[in-house]
């Protein structure tokens, strides 16, 4: 699996506003890449760039060896498949799948067995004969797909395919497009703001802020070793602790943390931080472990005292509040015994938290504007 | 499919009512008196007599009104189609408009209304007479002949035609293109149309509605016009109204106006009984499709 389709520092601007800004991506053959990131983040842009609905600024869109950057998206071997489908409403869906075909003049028994084909593969053969605005949301969903894969494109860019679905429909729709990808094999350029759907999906991520591509990686990578701390607040949930300073180096990477309003924790030191240089380190919720009894002492653990702020049981599993000094940290427990046999633990309940010094990682700290965009909520949800 | 059927029909319909009966008296019945009054005898003092007569049908044989009624359809249909290919790019353009400036262009495309339509006839005669300033320029820059005329021929007749009729063409398709979805043509290029055939294959059916409409909105009146011939066109470019008008006017023949109106009517309404009835079964078969 060699690189093949890229996009190469790729800038673009509207007027004053930086859409895109120096952004690389470079998707393997056969691989589901997706682009991550909140709204206004660029990753729609980036996504016309490479249908070729946007000329870049600067940079290129490199396809197979070629240089599309010039292609009209008529010209390129590149379908989409729409945010909201665009399914032509006055063509049956039997005609929006054929119209690719159509458009390049192929043969009627061809266009037939190819419709045919495709009708077989999103299952909607009984539905041939109706108009978009017969069928459901999801089975839309799957016309759109079925009409951009016949053209038999290189890769397949997918804008936010899932945004208008239900959560139900959502779920299976991201198994019928994992399917699917298996039976097709070519790439696929997925643009999303839903981590959930960007992690379960894709062989890698890129995860995009402002303009810029912040990080790319496989998804294990992006939510286990997130390079900055936007990364790191937007893919799951994650407790930072900031304004912190390394105080202590130890021989075997380790390093020892004095933090406002925090005991002094022990941390991985990832950038080789010196003593007295400012730190933001994160540690997701799961990572943490509740106890009432104190946890035994053992090398690079940190184990802090706290008072149970707030509970919400899930069932499986339960996210516990817990006052530690100046912060609130929040706690993801697998519920693993028979709760009803175990001492339970209660609002107010002083309790143990402990990890273990490489479950935190050390983060570019976020700038305000950051914080403004991870705030707002996505008007697709 | 039961679920998305419509509630049954409620006493809504006596909404209708006033409008229906506005309809009945000032439309449906003049139109059944003037299918009448063709088959009355006409009085030589200019009445209409009693009993029946099939004389002002026969009159329709009259040798002279092919030639007025080909002509009428030609120039209408021409009117009809050049309003259509002018209104679809200006409508198209309007509607990528931001929303702000849409509102200054539609107001300028309404702008003519607020004047007379007589005048504006009049205002295009002042224009080419053979003193006004457009034949003078022309006869100063030896292009034309003094002694022709720019008035008077049918070709006048159909360039102000198409200048009345644009704004009612235009305004059914820009309604129409308002509300296109102009990612559908994003997706046709994606799908490997050239602009032209993404234009061609999903916009204008995608229109589909408006053009009808102004297809409608500019023929009918097209077809009856005499106004406009009348004022710049002369007895050269004669057209059915001019006809109608004559008998109604000087000969005060009514049973033969009646006539050539009820013709006129049929003439327009066969075709567009036939569109109305097409149309609706279309649905129908979709719907017993889905079950």
């Amino acid at each position: 699996m060699g690189d093949f389709f890229e996009l190469q520092t790729v800038t673009k601007t509207f007027g004053a506003y930086q859409a895109v800004n120096n952004a690389t991506i470079i998707i393997k053959k056969g691989e589901v890449f997706s682009l991550l990131g909140p709204s206004g983040c660029g990753k729609t842009t980036l996504l016309r760039i490479a249908a070729g609905f946007e000329q870049p600024d600067q940079g290129r869109v490199i396809l197979d060896g070629r240089d599309i950057t010039a292609l009209p998206p008529n010209e390129r071997q590149i379908n989409t498949v729409f945010q909201n489908y665009a399914l032509f409403p006055h063509l049956t869906v039997w005609d929006n799948i054929a119209f690719g075909l159509k458009i390049a003049g192929r043969s009627r028994q061809f266009i037939k067995a190819e419709v045919e084909r495709m009708l077989d593969l999103i299952d909607l053969g009984e539905h041939a004969y109706k108009k978009p605005a017969m069928i459901s949301g999801g089975q839309k969903q799957r016309v759109a797909i079925a009409r951009a894969l016949i053209n038999k494109p290189q890769v397949l860019l997918l804008d936010e395919p899932l945004g208008a679905l239900d959560l139900k429909l959502r779920q299976r729709m991201l198994l019928e497009l994992d399917r699917i990808h298996d039976e097709v094999g070519i790439s696929f350029l997925y643009v999303t703001h839903d981590q959930g759907e960007a992690m379960s999906l894709s062989d890698r991520i890129a995860v995009m802020n402002r303009g810029r591509i912040e990080q790319t990686g496989a998804p294990v990578e992006i939510y286990e070793a997130p390079k900055s701390s936007f990364v790191a607040a937007f893919i799951g949930d994650t407790n930072f602790l900031e304004s912190g300073k390394v105080v202590e180096q130890f021989p075997d990477g380790y390093c020892r943390l004095q933090l406002d309003g925090f005991p002094k924790v022990i941390c991985y030191n990832d950038n080789n931080h010196a003593v007295g240089e400012p730190v933001v380190i994160s540690v997701r919720p799961e990572k943490l472990r509740v106890s009432f009894d104190e946890p035994a002492d053992r090398q690079y653990h940190n184990k802090v005292r706290g008072q149970v702020e707030d509970i919400i049981y899930f069932g499986s599993e339960t996210k516990y509040f817990v006052r530690v000094q100046d912060y609130r940290l929040s706690v993801f427990q697998q519920n693993i015994h028979f709760l009803l046999e175990e001492r339970q633990i209660k609002w107010n309940d002083e309790v143990w938290i402990s990890w273990h010094g490489n479950d935190s990682y050390m983060l570019q700290r976020y700038t305000p504007e950051d914080e403004r965009l991870l705030a707002v909520p996505d008007p697709m949800i | 499919m039961t679920l998305n059927r419509p509630p049954k029909r409620s006493p809504e319909w006596w909404l209708t009512l006033p409008s229906l009966g506005w309809l009945a008296l000032f439309f449906l019945i003049p139109a059944a008196l003037i299918f009448l009054i063709a088959f009355r005898p006409a009085l030589p003092n200019g009445g209409i007599g009693a009993g029946w007569s099939l004389a002002a049908v026969k009159s329709l044989l009259d040798p002279s009104y092919p030639m007025v009624i080909w002509r009428t359809i030609w120039v209408s249909a021409s009117a009809t189609a050049l309003c259509l290919g002018l209104g679809v790019p200006v409508a198209y353009y309007i509607a990528r408009l931001p929303a702000a400036k849409r509102r200054w262009v539609l107001l300028l495309i309404i702008l003519p209304f607020w004047s007379n339509f007589l005048i504006r006839i009049l205002a295009w005669q002042t224009l080419l007479h053979s003193e006004g300033p457009l034949k003078q320029t022309l006869e100063l820059l030896h292009i034309m002949d003094p002694r022709t005329t720019l008035l008077y021929n049918v070709w006048v007749v159909l360039t102000v035609l198409v200048y009345t009729e644009l704004p009612f063409a235009i305004l059914p398709i820009y309604a129409a293109a308002e509300k296109f979805d102009f990612s559908l043509l994003d997706a046709a290029r994606d799908l490997g149309a050239s602009q032209f055939r993404a234009f061609w294959t999903v916009f204008l059916p995608g229109i589909k509605r408006g053009l009808l409409t102004a297809l409608l909105v500019v023929l009918i009146p097209a077809f009856g016009t005499y106004a406009i011939t009348d004022l710049v066109g002369g007895t050269q470019a004669e057209m059915i109204g001019n006809v109608i008008a004559r008998r109604v006017l000087s000969d005060k023949n009514y049973p033969q106006a009646s006539a050539l109106s009820a013709a006129l009517c049929l003439v327009i309404l066969t075709p567009m009984l036939v569109a109305l009835f097409t149309q609706r079964r279309k649905p129908k078969a979709q719907t017993s499709n889905s079950n």
